[in-house]
């Protein structure tokens, strides 16, 4: 249910099709996170996809030699920003996931500075998310995420996790950081999926 | 704790109806608003609330606010400082009166809370840090820890352009006056109060270093206000050795 609040004009805008409910476009490039922001050296970066059966792990430079792509997407923040087609750089999940085995359905990002966040596989696949290193043709900054972060643009931004150190097949969908704390477990922005 | 219980225990959240119980000027460019909002289960020290407005048209805008208060009951108070430019902080500001109603959702965040530790000893100190209005939520940590009587070390270090600037300054003031432990330092950035030569400008490493609960003492960091002010703050924090996990930090958007 909703009213009209005496007074409220809102700057009568256009109402862009591209944004999901209770957004509101931003130009500029908000952060959020919970904590301060890790500096990860690419020296020391390492990415793993860790299964029922075992760990597939690449450094830096294994991941520079992957098949890269670009990718120009809408993102959609919680707190109610959206920018409209952003530009990044990548590696696919499908490319990642090419010949990784799992019988498990759900997925645990972990990133370094230890915040978690969690999607089902199938979110992840068939071109829907990319471990992306590049923002606007620049090395992405420590504050967005930098080295490498999480892409998973159909889904709020808390999901595409920054400075992911690696993804966890796990056999139930249990919550990671901002899920454990009252955020929705899948985080769709079509469907306002922003709380629990 | 497991994650899934932490889902069952918390109190869910819900749209609510509130309606507007006063408005009144707290600095020269923000207003302290007070709601009675119908349904409302309460929230804990340091939780935030999403306010939507509708306009006649159907357009609706959505933004999130700290809460000044904590505890049961239906009241929530707010403070919402003006951004010249912005599409609902100047509406919310100047517009806003007793009687009219919006709705809100809430309450949100169980991170950036404050709980008095529970045997009513004395838990890890507590340092408190604000940029601007994102005293906000400190101000309800520090407000719960005085009433709480609790033994817990507080400080609050508190960057404000001037000293006409200060959210809830008698509150800060009583509870620093209060038997709960609780000290304020202010940074001002643009103006000093007359009669002092306190320095003025923004936040340095070193004023931080000296303003701080030094990390030895391992202390809970909450860090609040915009993102530029944060992500400087928390930066320094870690190179001064502080706990990238002891530091729990809010930014508003903006530079
Ligand atoms: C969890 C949370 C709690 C918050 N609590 C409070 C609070 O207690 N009190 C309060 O006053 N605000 C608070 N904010 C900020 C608030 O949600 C709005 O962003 C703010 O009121 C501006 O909204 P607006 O519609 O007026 O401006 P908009 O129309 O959204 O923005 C106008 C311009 O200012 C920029 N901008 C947006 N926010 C800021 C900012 N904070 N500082 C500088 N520039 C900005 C935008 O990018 C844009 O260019 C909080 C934000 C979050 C995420």
């Amino acid at each position: 249910m909703s009213f009209i609040t005496r007074g409220f004009s809102g700057r009568s805008r256009e109402r862009d099709e591209r944004l999901p409910p209770g957004q509101t476009l931003v130009h500029d490039f908000p952060v959020l996170s919970a904590g301060p922001t890790p500096e990860v050296d690419t020296a020391d970066w390492e990415f793993t996809i860790r299964t029922e059966s075992g760990e597939r792990r690449w450094s830096w430079d294994e991941f520079m030699r992957l098949e890269i792509e670009d990718v120009t997407t809408d993102i959609h923040c919680v707190t109610h920003w959206s920018k409209l087609g952003t530009s990044w750089r990548g590696v696919s999940l499908d490319t990642l996931f090419a010949d990784v085995e799992t019988d498990y359905d759900y997925v645990m990002a972990h990133s370094y500075g230890g915040y978690t966040t969690n999607v089902p596989l199938d979110e992840l696949l068939d071109g829907k998310a990319w471990v992306a290193f590049e923002f606007d043709g620049e090395p992405l900054d420590p504050e967005h995420g930098g080295p490498a972060r999480l892409l998973v643009p159909h889904l709020y931004f808390w999901k595409s996790a920054k400075w992911v150190r690696g993804l966890e097949m796990q056999p139930s969908d249990d919550p990671g950081f901002w899920e454990q704390n009252g955020y929705h477990l899948h985080g769709d922005p079509w469907k306002e999926e922003r709380y629990w | 704790m497991s994650g899934v219980q932490q889902l069952q225990a918390a109190p869910r959240t819900g749209w609510h109806v509130a309606e507007v119980v006063e408005t009144r000027r707290e600095t020269p460019s923000a207003a302290r608003i007070t709601l009675d909002v119908d349904g409302w289960p309460g929230n804990l020290a340091g939780q935030h609330l999403d306010v939507r407005l509708t306009a006649p048209d159907g357009y609706t805008a959505t933004r999130s606010y700290s809460i000044a208060s904590s505890g049961d009951g239906e009241r929530v108070v707010l403070a919402v400082d003006r951004l010249p430019d912005g599409e609902v902080s100047p509406f919310l500001v100047d517009e806003l009166r007793a009687g009219d109603r919006l709705e809100v959702h809430g309450p949100l965040g169980a991170f950036f809370v404050w709980r008095p530790p529970a045997d009513g000893g004395t838990g890890r100190p507590v340092q408190l840090i604000a940029g601007g209005s994102g005293v906000v939520p400190l101000v309800a940590i520090a407000r719960a820890h005085a009433e709480a009587g609790d033994a817990t070390p507080f400080r609050l270090l508190y960057s404000v352009r001037t000293p006409d600037d200060v959210f809830f300054a008698d509150e800060l003031e009583t509870a620093a006056r209060g038997p709960a432990p609780f000290a304020v330092e202010f940074v001002y950035t643009r103006r000093a109060p007359a009669g002092t030569d306190a320095p003025v400008g923004r936040i340095t490493r070193e004023r931080l270093a000296a303003g701080v609960i030094g990390a030895d003492a391992a202390p809970v960091v909450y860090v609040c206000g915009s993102t530029g002010f944060v992500e400087r703050v928390a930066g320094w924090l870690i190179e001064l050795g502080h706990h990238q996990t002891a530091i729990r930090t809010e930014r508003y958007g903006g530079t």
